[in-house]
């Protein structure tokens, strides 16, 4: 795992040409260490969802730098050819519903993405079931997604994020279909992945009641970042 | 690397399955239409297998017996008999007619065979219950195709018939099955006038001045014989001696007796290639059409299911599955679908084949041919959702 997270500098990205050209992000500023949860919040229309996709190497910024890790990905232009491949390995998604794949089994879900990167079918299943392990859902590794509950659907699907063991995971609103008590589970659970993996998380959230979980938050208005720090209040879990 | 395709399969087995049969009764009717012309020239081989000639001798200038009308006299054969390389030639009629039975009638090829024995040109090389003709009139043997029974009486124009014997694939080139009677009374049967038209034939020569002579006796008499009799066949089959070659008896045929004669091959491509071929045709484009109906629906199915799973394409293509993974998928859908229509197809055909009115011959090598056109059919069908597939964007997995 390299060791310096991810870290934006003067991202920018426009849509169209000319007249009809709209400035989704202006100036986007991040720096997030291995390890570090930070919030990314920002009323809708602010460049949230563009800043993501860019972000996700899914679509191409306009100006800017991105450095992943030890590498630079983007420096006005991708450095990296294979987008793909860079999704794949170096960057974790986490979605707001978990988009399991519904015809492949728990272990088979989170053990597609070393299989599609070339691991073994065998070790890349024993990496799962690690990772499952990890997140208390190991006993739902032959169950099929449909007859997972909502919190255990999301723990997949973070597993999935992590199993490539990517510097960088990016979270869209993954606690949007929780209830108050799981959505902080989900964030706790990132925050000790976060710490044991020394990957650096993302989270982009509207969601109050995990806001004040952040140590740090980035708002967005009008395409352009702003750092603060955020409460870091510890989350305490009912028994 | 696990199957993607396998799983989905499995996973959606019961949408794979029915769709799968729907599929195949539509691949039975198309590999059953194959057997319908198979079943046809089939018919048209056993026709020449078991009329028991090398050469067929027909009226001369014409494709006769099985494809055009065909004239010969009936004392042709005496001549063909003593050429050089002539085994056995023998007088045959062929009429395509309803015969009735207590009321009800069935469609047959009435065939009229020369005195003789078993074994001789023209006559049903085996028999599967009775015996064969051995009277000179009103005794026949019928294809058990034909739902006659032994015993049963049988009506051919004004004349009554007893089954005496039962044979099998004795059928026309059409599938109408054969009845066998003596020649004698089929070729009265093909020229018979009912009573009225003869009698009024006779008062009409009668009343001729040209037959009518005073000074001339007897030849009103010969004349109204003569028209009343009927000296025709439609064709002299001919079996020629062990080590001779029937193009070259044939040859001497045509050239010395001023007929017509064609060997085994010759009437083998007037029969497939010309009495068949529009038959042949239609079923071609029957084939064509089923062929496109079935790309259609493969086409419509795989793409409805690929659509189903948009968000999880997209899902797959953001955490980097390749282009050609999803592809390989979906081809594999299609093809699983294809296979599983197929056998579907080919055990509805083999099971449905009986049931026919006539001969459906299924052969190995049309069900290779069939199932390797469906799995064409299937990845061809299956370009429009792996279109669809590769145009979805990685972003819609992405909120926003």
């Amino acid at each position: 795992m390299a060791g310096k997270g991810i870290l934006i500098e003067g991202l920018r990205k426009r849509y169209g040409q000319g007249d009809t050209a709209v400035d989704a992000l202006k100036d986007v500023n991040m720096a997030v260490a291995p390890g570090e949860v930070v919030g990314l919040i920002g009323p809708s229309g602010s460049g949230k969802s563009t800043l993501l996709k860019c972000l996700g190497a899914v679509i191409e910024p306009s100006a800017g730098r991105m450095t992943l890790g030890d590498e630079v990905i983007y420096d006005n232009g991708w450095k990296t050819r294979d987008l793909r491949a860079l999704r794949r390995d170096r960057i974790g998604f986490v979605f707001q519903a978990p988009y399991l794949i519904p015809f492949l089994d728990v272990t088979d879900n989170v053990a597609l993405l070393p299989m599609l990167a070339g691991v073994p079918n065998k070790e890349a299943r024993q990496r799962a079931l690690e990772l499952l392990q990890a997140l208390d859902v190991q006993h739902r590794a032959r169950a099929m997604p449909s007859l997972l509950s909502g919190g255990e659907q999301q723990r997949v699907a973070i597993a999935r994020g992590l199993v490539n063991r990517p510097p960088v995971i990016l979270a869209d609103e993954p606690t949007a279909p929780l209830d108050s008590e799981r959505a902080l589970a989900v964030i706790r659970i990132l925050n000790d992945m976060a710490r044991r993996f020394e990957t650096a998380i993302i989270v982009v959230t509207h969601d109050e009641k995990i806001i004040p979980t952040f140590r740090r938050i980035y708002h967005i208005r009008d395409g352009v970042t702003h750092d603060e720090a955020g409460e870091g209040r510890d989350i305490e879990l009912p028994a | 690397m696990i199957s993607l395709a396998g799983r989905d399969i499995l996973h959606a087995w019961g949408k794979f399955v029915f769709t799968g049969i729907g599929l195949g009764l539509l691949i039975g009717v198309t590999l059953t239409m194959a057997g319908v012309y198979r079943g046809m020239v089939d018919d048209g081989r056993a026709l020449l297998d078991n009329s028991g000639a090398d050469i067929w001798v027909v009226q001369q200038g014409t494709l006769g017996p099985y494809a055009e009308p065909s004239s010969v006299h009936d004392s042709t054969w005496r001549g063909i008999v003593a050429l050089p390389g002539v085994w056995q030639a023998g007088n045959v009629t062929y009429l395509t007619m309803q015969v009735r039975k207590d009321g009800s009638d069935v469609r047959a090829m009435v065939v009229g065979i020369a005195p003789g024995e078993a074994g001789a040109p023209g006559w049903p090389p085996y028999l599967v219950a009775g015996r064969h003709i051995t009277r000179s009139h009103y005794e026949a043997v019928a294809d058990i195709a034909s739902g006659l029974a032994l015993g049963e009486r049988i009506q051919i124009r004004r004349n009554f018939y007893t089954v005496v014997g039962l044979t099998r694939r004795m059928v026309s080139s059409s599938g109408d099955p054969m009845v066998f009677i003596p020649l004698k009374d089929a070729q009265a049967a093909q020229f018979l006038k009912d009573n009225d038209a003869i009698w009024q034939g006779r008062q009409r020569t009668e009343e001729s001045p040209a037959f009518n002579r005073p000074g001339v006796p007897g030849l009103l008499e010969a004349v109204i014989a003569s028209q009343s009799s009927n000296p025709y066949v439609n064709a002299v089959l001919v079996r020629i001696r062990p080590g001779h070659d029937p193009e070259e008896v044939a040859q001497t045929i045509r050239r010395w007796k001023h007929l017509t004669a064609y060997t085994r091959v010759q009437m083998e491509d007037i029969l497939v290639g010309k009495l068949i071929a529009t038959s042949a045709k239609q079923i071609g484009m029957f084939l064509a059409i089923l062929a496109v109906v079935s790309a259609a629906i493969v086409a419509f199915i795989i793409y409805t299911l690929t659509l189903g799973k948009i968000r999880e394409i997209a899902v797959l293509k953001l955490i980097g599955t390749k282009n050609r993974t999803i592809a390989g998928m979906i081809v594999q859908q299609a093809l699983g679908l294809g296979l599983i229509g197929f056998v579907v197809g080919k055990i509805t055909a083999t099971f449905m084949a009986p049931a026919f009115p006539k001969y459906v011959l299924l052969i190995p090598q049309d069900t290779v041919t069939g199932l390797v056109a469906i799995l064409v059919i299937c990845v061809l069908a299956s370009g429009i959702a792996i279109r669809a597939a590769l145009r979805v964007d990685p972003a819609e997995a992405v909120g926003g």
